[in-house]
């Protein structure tokens, strides 16, 4: 065996500075698990919307969408569900996670019984939300019984039970991530604040809602994404064909009940820039707050 | 800047339990208009328990508080108006530095042109104008805890409340913000509470020192009074007497003490509090620097076993014949293995209960 010359040595040292050695490598199985799984089916899909089935050049399947007014609308009846379930979550994760803060007993039993939903699964929710809010359900006959209502409140098979459907399988995430951040911001600046003459309410308003925010906005994004993509519930306690014709359901009819697999990934490319041009929209809004330390241990 | 003056701040056996143990057992202390009182003991002694419940961000167990005639303890912190620094300094990190220091004016809607007045007036009082629109986040140590400082002094509140203020600092930083809190002290007059471990701080920073150990009041007087005249055998080892040798008394008489090991050590001190007779046991306390090398009253023979070099003093631990090991701080050159004989005159040994 023969030394290492002094310029191979070198290199590799001017290599190592600039984050280039051997442990790279171990970056290689997730690379190909993302160029397997993720992009090959992306850049696959993305070509195949270009090569519609029907001819008319390139652009044709994205000109048809924007043409036909039962596709188009979709972006619309999806955005008009997941905003505001994504706000609807956020919004009830603020109070619910404040207040959760602390140490105090039975805490665990809360927090589980919060996040139990994300292991029901959206056709188990779907089922109770039949059972519970239907017409005959129990919902509807305490109304009756109480002679508040002379018929009963449509809250299934329309835009309610979507609405509701896709609040109770979110909200955990949602809340788990304030939750998080929550805890992150150090409580001595509530502490601050409160020797310095604030209120509870005021505390919040000026320290800790500020701090917040950045996370609240991520959070948005996540919840607005699993929302967008709304699809079992949006068929089993909505109206498929009309009030909750969603998007996906709009790619899924193209791609597998008219098998034009072109248009379906048109759809899902349109479905994709949606989604996007909200988080980009978010996260640009985001750029321009405090979202340096805040002084916790997160 | 004057500050809304106070008579006292009475606490009336305050208590403080966690979870079936007492952090703080019972403290009365009295804080006089004016005055710089620091709270000290070792970690977990209470200290920081009790400024906590002056503050208003504990409740208290048991006890009261009185501010002059007004009971303050069941008030919410925000109601109480006191200034508290604290330990991590606590800035709010999204606000610039003179939002940090104005917030609590803007807390009792100062009207703004007085609110910068005022900002500005603490802005110079802490050396920081050119800072003023900085984030927290771009200050260094030192300048973050200068802006706790005049946010916690802009409100001129009755009580300034300071929580191992410096503790975060380095060594040469400590030194410079302690003559700065005391030239505030002195500038201002607020009334002060400050909590620390270091009893350096509290000697050069305080009128009058209160010593906590487990929660209990050991001593409470001037710097003067408890560095020399320390209660009892907890607060001199914390006073620096860093030699506390637990001896049978074989003798004295009036206040003198006369202790030994049967190895041919033999100490006599100055008798402090309840010590028994012949036969006892009690404990004697030397602070290092007292023994000097060289024959004198209580001639203690010994070998030396470690020296650490302290630039114009070295501290030598040495090993009486009897097997004792004493800790001394001499200018003396010595050197392991070097046989020596120690003295230490008996008003600078002090002899306390066990």
């Amino acid at each position: 065996m023969t030394a290492p010359s002094v310029e191979g040595v070198a290199l590799r040292h001017r290599l190592a500075e600039r984050g280039l050695d051997r442990t790279l490598l171990l970056l290689l199985p997730a690379a190909v698990f993302v160029a397997g799984l993720f992009l090959y089916p992306f850049l696959y899909g993305l070509q195949l919307s270009f090569q519609p089935q029907d001819g008319g050049g390139v652009f044709a399947n994205y000109a048809e969408f924007f043409r036909d007014g039962y596709l188009r609308d979709t972006i619309a009846t999806t955005l008009w569900l997941g905003v505001p379930a994504a706000l609807g979550n956020v919004a009830a994760s603020v109070p619910l996670a404040y207040r959760m803060r602390g140490r105090f007993r039975g805490k665990r039993l809360l927090t589980t019984v919060l996040v139990v939903p994300i292991t029901l699964g959206t056709v188990l929710t779907a089922e109770g939300l039949l059972t519970f809010l239907g017409p005959t359900g129990w919902f509807n006959r305490v109304l009756l019984g109480l002679g508040l209502v002379d018929e009963p409140v449509r809250l299934t098979h329309n835009y309610w039970g979507v609405l509701f459907s896709l609040i109770i399988t979110g909200f955990p995430f949602a809340f788990l991530l304030t939750l998080s951040y929550l805890t992150g911001i150090d409580p001595s600046l509530e502490s601050a604040a409160a020797t310095l003459g604030a209120g509870w309410w005021q505390r919040f308003r000026f320290v800790t809602f500020p701090l917040l925010v950045p996370g609240l906005a991520i959070t948005f994004c996540l919840s607005f994404v699993l929302a967008f993509s709304v699809f079992p519930s949006a068929i089993l306690v909505g109206e498929p064909s009309g009030g909750t014709r969603v998007i996906s359901i709009a790619a899924y009819h193209a791609a597998f009940e008219e098998y034009d697999y072109s248009m379906g990934s048109a759809i899902a490319m349109i479905m994709g820039v949606v989604e996007l041009l909200v988080i980009a929209l978010v996260l640009g809004w985001r750029a321009t707050l405090y979202r340096g330390s805040t002084g916790g241990k997160g | 800047m004057t500050a809304r003056k106070i008579s006292e701040l009475r606490l009336e056996g305050v208590s403080r339990g966690f979870g079936g143990r007492l952090a703080l057992d019972g403290l009365d202390v009295t804080i006089k208009g004016g005055e710089f009182v620091a709270l000290l003991g070792p970690s977990g002694c209470g200290k920081s328990t009790a400024l906590n419940c002056v503050a208003g961000l504990l409740p208290l167990t048991a006890g009261r508080i009185w501010l002059d005639d007004a009971r303050i303890d069941t008030l919410p912190p925000e109601k109480r108006g006191f200034g508290m620094v604290f330990q991590n300094y606590a800035l709010f990190p999204h606000m610039t530095v003179r939002a940090n220091i104005g917030f609590g004016l803007r807390m009792r809607k100062t009207p703004a042109a007085e609110m910068r007045t005022r900002v500005d007036e603490a802005l110079r009082l802490v050396q920081l104008a050119d800072l003023a629109d900085r984030l927290p986040g771009q200050l260094s140590g030192g300048q973050q805890q200068r802006v706790a400082i005049a946010r916690a002094v802009v409100l001129e509140p009755p009580l300034v409340l300071m929580d191992e203020p410096l503790s975060n600092l380095d060594a040469a930083l400590r030194l410079e913000m302690r003559t700065e809190i005391r030239r505030l002290h002195q500038t201002l007059g607020l009334t002060t509470i400050y909590v620390t471990h270091d009893q350096e701080e509290a000697l050069s920073l305080a009128d009058r020192l209160v010593v906590l150990r487990d929660g209990v009041l050991q001593q409470a007087g001037t710097p003067e009074q408890v560095y020399t005249e320390p209660a009892n055998r907890f607060v001199a080892s914390f006073m620096g007497y860093r030699n506390a040798l637990e001896l049978p008394v074989t003798g004295g008489e009036g206040r003198m003490v006369r202790l030994e090991d049967g190895g041919g050590l033999t100490l006599t001190g100055v008798r402090r509090g309840e010590v028994g007779g012949a036969g006892a046991t009690a404990v004697a306390c030397v602070r290092p620097e007292d023994f000097t090398v060289g024959d004198g009253p209580n001639p203690v023979a010994a070998a030396v076993e470690v020296v650490e070099y302290h630039g114009r003093e070295s501290a030598a631990l040495v090993r009486a014949d009897g097997g004792v090991a004493l800790h001394v701080r001499t200018s003396a050159r010595l050197a392991p293995g070097d046989r020596v004989t120690l003295s230490v005159p008996p008003e600078r040994v002090l002899v306390f209960a066990p």
